[in-house]
């Protein structure tokens, strides 16, 4: 039986052969032609990096910017042109090379930082990188692929929930039938299934009412727990715990501190020295807006937040600042933005957020609560005036390299026999240090 | 267990003298009902009259007290439940932020103030971009102190009325309009060579002169006028006469050690002012080698003033007795010869005279008498004592008017021979005698053009009116005295759209430049030299070492003739200005409104200054009614034809024979109708002279008056003033001029301050900081800065003339003048005097009118005590107000549910009650009642609303923000930073304030200084507020 098979299979191997020469000849063409592709995508690799490092500051690839859009930018110049441009513009601007002069106008006269780092190969890789168009079907396939499974699981859920609904329905009919079949045979058997008659009783109301310490307990408990509840909603009244206003711009404290790692005091600067954190003026935003013109980071899709959708945020920053994308020049027609102010202290309490974040050098986010997280920004603590105090009782003041506290903080610990003195210990629960 | 008391006795026996302080000429009156009641019932009524205090009313009411409660307890709800709902409130960003402003910190700008009045050099506080407070720059050398009205000029910027662009014909235009038509009058005219007067107040300022010297260069019919709308014009005369320029000879009083000042309030207005500082300083007594010395001022002068009340000898009496004091001083100083003079008046012009000669060139003589030969006079005595303190060679240029000019202008006016008038920053129809037909006549001109910053009198019979910006938005060059330059910048952009004077000048002159670049130039071409133009615009001021060259001049000639013979017959009326309002330019300033004079203490008026005896003869009456406040009769004052119909106040002091009335009031154009108070007193300022003859008699009807002198009595508590002389305080110890108040506990006698007879566990304040406020009584000279510079800084609310005579002004800082019956003068001359141009009431008036006729006065400011101890602390229900370890007295207003027993419980009466909401409330129409109004509140004290008590914090805010400023920098804090408003605005040193606990302090020095004492004592609350004995330099008490 073994060399039956043995000679049956040598025969299949045979047919195999002559058919897997071709395969394989198509195969190890495949893989060399493989080996470029890859070159090349090691050189698109370098290219992005080199890009994003020295020129996305003014460039964009499809748009013009500081400088002008790099997308097929090889064919637009001859490649020496380009290096010797790349490595020292300004030199070829004074040595009056057309091309470079006319550039240079059309760009109002702003210099090219020259690269005389960059190699020819690194310019190579560059110009790679500008002229390479990533495949767009592939994600566009994988989309409505994930589409479909996620319909596909949808259905199988209801087709599993119809099933159960389906049984149950059985077992309802088929207890009924049992339940009648045995009727029949009671009845048939002549066994009496009549319902005892009950004793009278006195209904539970009346009962409940006839016993006057229960009544009593009852409307203590029932005023008690509505005192409760009063008292709680009372004590909500002005607390705006969790409050989340729509702004006039979508703007996702996610993205700019939690994704990008945007220091706090980069935006709220004043922060540092004066009781407002502030809210940053417009041209802070522009600091970094000027070049980021879209958003090209995660998208939320179950939220609706697209990259077109934050792009188009980026674009109401735009007319609010008066900032002309086209002509990279602000207009001078400005629209400032009404913002939904959120902590809203009320007039008789002094805060200062130079005391707490310079001086006290408590985390923004202490009392912010995780702010790198929100995509929509809303109060997270209570701001109650119990809260406040907590803090100070349970907060040991910073004195490490602070002369003002030197001499008060060595005679107060004295005083109270401790270690470290709390903001409570220094004088921080009395009334006029924050109601004046 | 054990026993207090007061040893009263023994409490008098001790005391430094046994005056009797009174507050009020009707406290002098034994059967006076209104005071007897007052100093019976420490409220002046039951409740507030309108509510609730009708008992009729509640009768009849048909609500039930039930009822009552029931509406009370539903509208609460209603209105808690409404009030869930929180608004939403917008924040609104810079798109591009300014470098230098960072929300919430506040920026200092240094610049100058110029308004023809008032000159000097400051700092403005800026926050967000709006100026809302104004500070004196202590680093300038000359005139760096800003008074009362200077501190009140901010809110000045923010006033509704001002112009908002300019005008032509009484309607809007734009400025390009204005500038076609009055360019092309001006050219019309010039064609014609008609005379246009250009108008304007002294402007010392050098680019100024260029840019109108240019502007009459262009325009030759142009010829310039200056005119000071309060003449100093003898003076100037005088020492242009001898020293060869229209200026005013300085004074360093600091260098003084006898001061003789005949008709001179050189700490009010006198020749401009800005003479406390120097003057203070001399005022203290320095104990170099255990022998205090202190300087020495002798007051002879018609209206009590500010430097009457601080003189040691003042002698009231009429400006004809004062030609003759000077005639006589100068005849025995220099004349050599006896010279003479009335018996009553010899002995203290003979005591002054002696202290000048023995000060040798230590004396200075000042004196306001409107006459050339008089200012000349005293130029003389000041060169023949070779005086330090007179400075002629660095001479004072911020007046400089000529009245003979003025006249000339305003004749030629009148007659109608001159083609145009531009006013610049003047307001001749409403400041000068004949204003009704100077406006007529300015109405008929050809061209006029006014330069005003308001709709006044002026501006509304011109055809022109080119809107001006505040000085505070404006830019400004000046040389307030010979070398010394200031510079003045804008702190906000333009509010309106106006243009200053100079660049209008510019512009219709032709040229492209702008009165900044201007300055710039100028500055850098001639003054500045190899200093930086930067530099000198962030300091503000810049001086040059050189000053004038004076020869001395020859006063041979001299003849004083006139002065010796000068006499009168009738009533002499002494025209003054008041430390408030001054000239009358910031009638619409509600903060000035409503600051009481220090020597009256009446807000919200002027009226006439009377002697007791003269009142008495014409039956005029000042009356108290049983709630504190004060009523007085009409009087019609006429000079020459003009009449005026005035209210009287009986003042303590005032010379007979003569009566005194203030200038500023009695504006009706461009003030809001509660402004609208007092009378012109401009309509008797017959010739510019402020001496005039005049009649005086009593007329039908009342006038009410918001006075705050007669509220809250003293309760027979005598000690609250200390003060002692020179010689006791040199001679005898402390225990006899400053005592301590002793109380027996068990039969043995400890000071009150001692812990074996507190009740109170005393806290542990050694650590940390531990804040006190000296205050100098013989320093401070009351002048009412820290009064508005409190309002201010506070947000104190302005609450007007009806609730300040019910007693509820919101002052948190008072300044309280108590008068004492002085005996420092021989009574018999003095009564003599007293009766000289009256006649034969002498037996009716007794003993009042002694005390009365020249009283001592004593300024002293009271804020909360801060006591350590506080009474109020302890009765209030709500644990509102409480004690900081820093040592402030802390008021939790949010707490606060208005119970006001803490208010009944304070012994020094400084709190104040919020009777209503004085801000947004049209009750209440002030600057808290419009956004440009409110746009001066301070961001970092709250705006307190109704049914709160408030008071004096001790500027917690300010040290605060010092301690903040310390840790952030992490530094030590040194003596001197910390500030209090009051202290900051303090120039003359009277308040200084600091951490006691930081023993290299001044106010830890002025704590163990033997003058320090604590206002009621005996009370033992402890304050953290001291005061420091006044010592007057005199011999006798």
């Amino acid at each position: 039986m073994d060399i039956r098979i043995n000679l049956f299979e040598r025969i299949k191997i045979k047919e195999y052969l002559r058919f897997l020469f071709p395969a394989l000849v198509i195969l190890i063409s495949f893989f060399s032609s493989f080996n470029a592709l890859a070159q090349e995508d090691e050189a698109i690799q370098a290219g992005k990096k080199l890009f994003n490092a020295n020129c996305a500051a003014c460039h964009k690839l499809n748009k013009r910017a500081v400088g002008p859009a790099l997308k097929g930018v090889s064919a637009k110049y001859d490649k020496e042109w380009l290096y010797s441009w790349i490595k020292n513009s300004t030199a070829m601007v004074k040595s009056g090379d057309a091309q470079a002069v006319a550039i240079y106008e059309e760009y109002n006269g702003s210099v090219m930082t020259s690269f005389p780092q960059l190699s020819n190969e690194d310019i190579d890789n560059i110009l790679v990188y500008t002229d390479y168009t990533p495949p767009a079907p592939v994600a566009s396939a994988a989309a409505p692929a994930a589409g479909t499974a996620g319909q596909n699981s949808g259905l199988s859920n209801n087709i599993i929930l119809f099933a159960l609904v389906l049984v149950f329905v059985i077992l309802v009919v088929m207890l009924f039938l049992v339940q009648k079949t045995l009727m029949k045979i009671a009845a048939a058997s002549g066994v009496d299934i009549s319902p005892e008659p009950k004793p009278k009783r006195t209904p539970i109301w009346l009962a409940f009412v006839q016993n006057q310490f229960l009544v009593m307990v009852s409307v203590i408990l029932l005023l008690l727990s509505s005192a409760y509840f009063v008292y709680g909603y009372f004590m909500q009244v002005g607390v705006d715990q969790g409050y989340m206003p729509v702004q006039p711009i979508h703007y996702s404290h996610k993205i700019h501190a939690g994704a990008n790692q945007i220091e706090c005091k980069y935006c709220h600067s004043s922060a540092r020295v004066s009781k407002h954190s502030g809210i940053p003026s417009l041209n802070v935003c522009m600091n970094c807006h000027r070049n980021i013109a879209e958003y090209n980071g995660e998208e939320d899709l179950e939220n609706g937040y697209t990259k077109d959708f934050y792009t188009k945020e980026i674009k109401k920053l735009y007319a609010a600042v008066g900032w002309d994308e086209t002509n990279q020049q602000y207009t001078g027609e400005t629209q400032p933005v009404k913002w939904v102010r959120i902590h809203n202290l009320p007039d008789f309490v002094y805060f200062n957020h130079a005391q707490h974040v310079e001086v006290g050098e408590i985390a923004c986010q202490k009392c912010h609560g995780p702010v790198e997280e929100m995509e929509i920004m809303y109060q997270y603590s209570p701001l109650t005036m119990g809260w406040c105090i907590n803090c100070h009782r349970e907060t040991n003041v910073k004195i490490e390299n602070n002369e003002y506290y030197a001499k008060i903080h060595e005679e107060l610990s004295k005083k109270y026999g401790v270690e470290k003195l709390t903001v409570a210990q220094m004088g921080g629960l009395e009334c006029g240090k924050c109601h004046y | 267990m054990w026993k207090m008391s007061l040893l009263k006795g023994d409490q008098e026996k001790h005391m430094a003298s046994n005056k009797t302080y009174w507050k009020n000429i009707a406290q002098l009156d034994p059967s006076d009902e209104a005071v007897k009641k007052l100093e019976q019932n420490e409220f002046v009524s039951k409740l507030p009259e309108d509510f609730l205090s009708d008992e009729k009313t509640l009768e009849d009411s048909s609500t039930s007290r039930r009822d009552f409660l029931k509406y009370v307890g539903f509208s609460t709800a209603a209105a808690t439940i409404a009030a869930c709902e929180g608004p939403v409130i917008k924040s609104v960003p810079y798109v591009v932020q300014p470098e230098q402003i960072r929300p919430g910190v506040a920026n200092y700008y240094a610049t100058s103030i110029a308004d023809g009045f008032d000159f000097g050099s400051i700092l403005i506080k800026t926050r967000e971009g709006r100026p809302i407070k104004v500070e004196s720059n202590p680093d300038a050398p000359i005139l760096g102190s800003a008074n009362a009205r200077v501190h009140a000029s901010v809110l000045s910027l923010y006033d509704t009325l001002r112009l908002q662009g300019p005008l032509a014909n009484g309607e809007d235009v734009s400025w390009d309009d204005f500038y076609l038509r009055s360019q092309a009058m001006l050219k019309a005219l010039a064609a014609t060579g008609k005379e246009i007067i250009l108008l304007t107040p002294t402007l010392p300022s050098p680019t100024t002169q260029k840019i109108i010297a240019d502007f009459t260069t262009a325009f030759p019919n142009v010829r310039s006028v200056v005119y000071d709308t309060i003449s100093s014009d003898a003076a100037l005369n005088a020492f242009e006469m001898h020293y060869g320029k229209r200026a005013l000879a300085d004074y360093d009083f600091s260098k003084a050690k006898a001061i003789v000042s005949i008709g001179a309030d050189f700490l009010g207005d006198w020749q401009g002012g800005g003479y406390d500082e120097g003057y203070a300083a001399s005022r203290i007594p320095h104990s170099d080698h255990g022998h205090a010395e202190m300087s020495q001022h002798f007051q002879f002068e018609s209206n009590m003033s500010l430097s009457g009340a601080n003189a040691d000898h003042r002698v009231p009496c009429t400006p004809a007795d004062q030609k003759n004091i000077l005639a006589y001083i100068h005849d025995r100083l220099i004349g050599g010869s006896e010279g003479s003079l009335s018996d009553e008046l010899k002995p203290v012009a003979d005591k002054a005279i002696s202290a000048l000669k023995d000060s040798g060139s230590k004396g200075v003589l000042v004196s306001g008498i409107e006459d050339t030969t008089a200012q000349v006079a005293v130029l003389a005595i000041n060169a023949h004592l070779n005086s330090e303190a007179f400075q002629p060679d660095q001479p004072k240029l911020i007046r400089q008017g000529s009245k003979q000019e003025v006249v000339k202008a305003f004749d030629a006016i009148q007659a109608g021979t001159v083609g145009g008038l531009i006013s610049v920053g003047v307001n001749p129809v409403f400041s000068s005698m004949n204003g009704k037909a100077l406006g007529e006549a300015i109405e008929k001109l050809e061209f006029s053009l006014s330069f005003t910053s308001k709709m006044d009198e002026t501006a509304a019979v011109s055809q022109f009116v080119a809107a001006t910006p505040h000085y505070l938005e404006s830019w400004g060059d000046y040389e307030f005295k010979s070398g010394h330059f200031a510079l003045a910048q804008p702190t906000i952009r333009p509010l309106f759209d106006t243009q200053q004077f100079q660049d209008v000048l510019l512009r219709l002159a032709g040229k492209n430049s702008k009165y900044y670049d201007e300055i710039k130039v100028f500055w850098n071409e001639t003054i500045l030299g190899a200093s930086s133009w930067s530099k000198t615009l962030h300091d503000g001021y810049f001086s040059l070492e050189s000053s004038l060259e004076v020869s001395s001049p020859d006063f041979s000639e001299l003849n004083l003739e006139e002065l010796r013979g000068a006499s009168a017959s009738g009533m002499t009326l002494v025209l003054y200005t008041k430390t408030g309002m001054g000239d009358g330019q910031q009638a619409n300033n509600p903060w000035l409104q409503e600051f009481p004079d220090p020597i009256t203490r009446v807000s919200w008026d002027n009226y006439l200054t009377i002697s007791m005896s003269d009142a008495k003869a014409l039956g005029l009456k000042n009356t108290n009614t049983a709630d504190g406040a004060l009523n007085g009769s009409y009087a019609s004052v006429t000079v020459g034809s003009q009449s005026l119909k005035v209210p009287i106040i009986i003042q303590p002091g005032q010379a007979p024979g003569t009566v005194g009335l203030s200038f500023g009031y009695g504006k009706r154009m461009g003030l809001k109708d509660e402004m609208q108070t007092g009378v012109n007193a401009y309509a008797l300022y017959q010739n510019f002279e402020s001496v005039q003859e005049a009649t005086v008699a009593l007329v039908s009807g009342e006038h009410e008056f918001a006075c705050v002198q007669l509220h809250n009595t003293l309760m027979g508590r005598g000690d609250i003033v200390k003060e002692t002389t020179l010689e006791v305080f040199n001679s005898k110890d402390k225990a006899h001029w400053n005592p301590m108040p002793q109380v027996s506990k068990n039969h043995i006698e400890f000071d009150v301050t001692s812990p074996e007879v507190d009740m109170w566990t005393e806290f542990d304040r050694s650590i940390g900081h531990h804040f006190n406020l000296s205050i100098d009584l013989n320093s401070c000279t009351g002048c009412g800065a820290c009064v508005i510079a409190c309002s201010a800084e506070n947000n104190v609310p302005v609450v007007g003339k009806r609730e300040v005579r019910k007693s509820r002004d919101m002052h948190w800082l008072r300044i309280d003048r108590y008068y004492s019956s002085s005996t420092t003068f021989e009574g018999d001359n003095e009564t003599k005097d007293a009766i000289s141009g009256i006649g034969d009431s002498l037996n009716t008036f007794g003993e009042m009118e002694k005390a009365a006729a020249n009283p001592q006065v004593a300024f002293q400011p009271v804020m909360c005590q801060h006591c350590n101890h506080a009474p109020c602390e302890t009765v209030c229900p709500v644990a509102a107000t409480s004690h900081g370890r820093q040592g402030q007295n802390q008021m939790a207003y949010n707490r606060c549910v208005g119970t006001r027993y803490c208010a009944n419980n304070c012994p020094y009466k400084v709190r104040r009650f919020n009777w209503f909401l004085y801000s947004k409330n049209d009750e209440f129409d002030y600057h808290m009642n419009n956004d440009l109004g409110r746009m001066v509140l301070n961001p970092d004290v709250v705006v307190r609303s109704r049914g709160v008590m408030e008071k004096c914090s001790m500027c917690i805010q300010m040290t605060q923000k010092t301690i903040l400023d310390a840790k952030l920098k992490g530094e030590e804090i040194k003596d001197g930073m910390f500030q209090t408003a009051c202290s900051n605005a303090c120039t003359s040193g009277a308040m200084v304030f600091g951490d006691l606990n930081d023993k290299e302090s001044k106010v830890a020095a002025l704590h163990q200084d033997d003058r320090m004492y604590h206002l009621l004592e005996h009370v033992g609350t402890k304050p953290n507020v001291m005061y420091q004995v006044k010592v007057r330099n005199t011999d006798e008490v």
